[in-house]
């Protein structure tokens, strides 16, 4: 019953093939075969957000998905978000300038969910940013410091973009 | 590995689909995987065999067809929430699914996989108690169709056979211009609700010609308040009429669980029901529980 199958994934624009359990989650996947441990796990039943990825541009729990429900598909991780190894995209800027992290474990579900909700809503109100935000948990910062991160990174991508 | 062992199956196409479910033993359905992923990782299901519709094909889309919005069943719920379509002729559902979830939920989770999952709580099982929808199944005989009311038949079970496939709802449209309003209690933003209450209003010569009104959370199934319908139609609409007409409401038989009481669901499906019609019919604009959500 171990039943495996090969798949190509891209992962932050780069394509991978790989032979994978059918039972291996996209979580484990991106984490344990691919070492890209920036999507992180914490309840593995899609309550705390901490896994979201963005699957072909929309985001999703990767704990929820397969990794044979990938293939073919294109997977942008929280590695996948800053434009360069010495350079943060201004969300990532954003949480850093308005103590949007604390612990950090949240961080990368916040940070790809909020990449996909500014993209379709790029001037927020502050409730919508915290519903944008509320399928994510996080135990340190009580979401005020995100809350404002979102405001303000949404400001600086607008200015970028002017 | 959190899930448990299985063989997994991606039928291309529905008849591909029924005939694995034909043929194999103990096997699962795998929609938008949002209930039956986390039911896996928690080996609360163990099948033997996946089979996962995610790339079948004609089984997504919306359309209008006959007076009614037919609905794939592998639709999913962000489909619904940005579609057009469903904003200007089912303003029930477009206003159902904000309740629903989360961004990352609605972006995987299907109409046709709530429908098969049953949940008490969930919105778009009470969306189609509310527009008396039809329910598409294919099976090894073909297809057949069930009328909603007789589609949830205990908890979290449908009368769809063990071989059917689900593969498009349909919701009969209401007329023009008619009103609508859904609204829930809950703990948190995206929570399951401990009751909802979904209104939808043709009002015509300053009266209420046809009303209904469905009460989701209380019982297995969502329940239809004929007697709160059939005592505001022939009325105009006002909040002494709905506040007077819910009272009913506290004698429906409801569920009792950890999060809610009995009596204190029959207390909240008389209040939001009651709210639910002020809001469909502009009497709640001012009220201070009329937010957007």
């Amino acid at each position: 019953m171990n039943d495996t199958r090969t798949i190509t994934v891209t992962v932050n624009g780069k394509a991978y093939t790989k032979d994978v359990p059918v039972r291996l989650t996209l979580a484990d996947f991106l984490r344990g075969e691919l070492q890209l441990t920036g999507t992180h796990l914490g309840c593995e039943h899609g309550v705390c957000g901490a896994c979201t990825i963005l699957l072909d541009e929309r985001s999703a729990r990767s704990c929820l998905m397969l990794a044979v429900q990938a293939n073919g598909h294109e997977i942008m991780t929280v590695e996948g978000i800053a434009p360069s190894a010495d350079k943060l995209h201004p969300l990532q800027e954003a949480f850093r300038d308005n103590h949007g992290l604390q612990c950090g474990f949240c961080t990368p579900g916040m940070l790809t969910t909020l990449i996909e909700f500014l993209r379709d809503n790029p001037d927020p109100t502050e409730r919508e940013v915290r519903i944008a935000i509320s399928g994510n948990l996080c135990r340190c910062t009580g979401y005020q410091g995100i809350v404002l991160a979102a405001l303000d990174a949404a400001k600086r991508m607008k200015a970028a973009k002017a | 590995m959190k899930p448990p062992p299985f063989q997994y199956h991606d039928p291309k196409t529905v008849a591909e689909a029924v005939g694995l479910l034909g043929r194999l033993e103990n096997a699962k359905l795998l929609a938008g995987g949002q209930s039956l992923m986390p039911m896996l990782n928690m080996r609360f299901v163990l099948p033997d065999h996946v089979i996962d519709l995610n790339r079948c094909e004609g089984l997504a889309g919306i359309k209008e067809a006959g007076g009614a919005l037919e609905i794939g069943a592998m639709t999913r719920q962000r489909d619904l929430e940005f579609s057009d379509l469903v904003k200007a002729k089912c303003p029930l559902l477009e206003q159902a699914i904000q309740h629903i979830g989360h961004r990352q939920t609605r972006n995987r989770g299907t109409i046709g996989g709530s429908l098969c999952h049953l949940d008490p709580a969930a919105e778009l099982v009470s969306v189609c108690a509310a527009h008396d929808a039809t329910v598409v199944v294919e099976g090894p005989n073909g297809r057949r169709e069930i009328a909603f009311a007789d589609f949830p038949v205990a908890f979290m079970t449908s009368s769809i056979e063990l071989n059917e496939i689900v593969t498009a709802v349909r919701l009969p449209l209401w007329a023009p211009g008619h009103k609508a309003a859904f609204i829930e209690f809950s703990r948190r933003h995206g929570d399951f609700a401990i009751v909802s209450a979904a209104a939808m209003l043709e009002i015509g010569g300053g009266k209420i010609t046809r009303a209904s009104v469905t009460i989701g959370g209380v019982a297995v199934a969502p329940h239809r308040a004929r007697d709160v319908e059939q005592a505001i139609t022939g009325q105009a609409p006002s909040s002494d009429l709905f506040r007077k007409a819910c009272e009913s409401c506290r004698s429906i038989e409801a569920l009792e669980d950890i999060h809610a009481s009995s009596s204190y669901r029959q207390h909240l499906a008389a209040v939001l029901s009651r709210r639910a019609l002020e809001k469909a019919a502009g009497l709640a604009d001012n009220a201070p529980w009329n937010k957007v959500h």
